[in-house]
């Protein structure tokens, strides 16, 4: 069955302050298996230029999951987990995320459209800090075989 | 770190093969928050059709990444990546698991000291990731 259209633009924020720590950081860079000294030690990273900890390049994926998921869970959009694969993501960082930021974020269903017999729902995540833009998440996700021609 | 204007299109980035075994898996989700279960339990990933436990896709693309970040010097200059998964990265139960060979090239020089970089990975032999660019602001000469 197709996913129910009228949730475009529906949107959902953080209920609680993302706070990013340096432990998280180090978790998330010991996990992808880099050892670059920016992610590990707030002394290189200072002398580098930031204000502690830089995150990996791809570490908000793991903030993303905390709006995302109520957005898709709800069951009159009608969207059937076993049929869902990730199709396309994307990070544009206004600026660089480091251990002590505080963040919120903001996902909305922002696209469905049909791709053949499947369709596609496009996330779009943003992140802030008192209201000043931090990073923004693209997740297009693909449902599949739930297109109104294929059913 | 390369510099702008020494950067030519079409420089080829050093090349990197990563390992990717099950314990790869529990570790990221671990990190990530993404427990779902085909990226750790056989059972439940061949019920669903797959043949056998998958990486997760974020995983791929933070791996694919680090040839970026590593060839940059510094991760903070990359300034926006995308990539689409074009197949799954199948991690089978032994202490080889599988890797992701990664390449990458300059594609196009941008204003502002901004190169565009696109990335290939494949996984037993086949693309993992199509489309894979990433944005990188390079210092425009050594200082």
């Amino acid at each position: 069955m197709p996913v129910n259209r009228a949730h475009v633009g529906r949107a959902m924020r953080s209920t609680a302050p993302i706070e990013i720590t340096r432990g998280d950081i180090r978790r998330f860079a010991t996990a992808i298996g880099d050892k670059n000294p920016l992610y590990l030690d707030a002394e290189v990273a200072r002398a580098q230029g930031y204000r502690d900890v830089l995150a990996p390049p791809t570490f908000l994926i793991t903030a993303a999951a905390s709006t995302g998921p109520g957005l898709l869970s709800d069951p009159e959009l009608g969207l059937n987990f076993g049929l869902v694969v990730h199709g396309q993501q994307g990070f544009t960082l206004h600026r660089p995320v480091c251990a002590g930021d505080v963040l919120e974020s903001e996902t909305r269903i922002d696209d469905v459209r049909d791709a053949g017999r499947h369709e596609l729902i496009r996330l779009i995540t943003e992140f802030t800090t008192e209201g000043t833009p931090v990073a923004t998440l693209t997740n297009t996700i693909v449902s599949r075989g739930t297109a109104a021609e294929a059913t | 770190m390369p510099t702008y204007d020494e950067t030519a299109v079409g420089t080829e980035l050093p090349g990197q093969e990563f390992a990717i075994r099950r314990l790869d898996l529990v570790r990221y989700a671990g990190a990530s928050g993404d427990f779902n279960v085909i990226h750790w339990n056989e059972r439940i990933a061949r019920s669903v059709g797959l043949p056998d436990v998958i990486a997760h896709g974020t995983l791929t693309i933070a791996t694919a990444a680090r040839l970026v970040t590593e060839w940059a010097g510094d991760p903070g200059a990359i300034e926006s990546y995308e990539v689409r998964f074009s197949r799954p990265v199948v991690v089978p139960d032994d202490d080889l698991g599988t890797s992701i060979v990664v390449a990458g090239r300059v594609a196009e020089k941008l204003d502002g000291g901004r190169v565009r970089i696109d990335l290939s990975a494949t996984a037993a032999g086949g693309d993992v990731l199509t489309g894979a660019r990433a944005i990188v602001r390079l210092p425009q000469q050594l200082r």
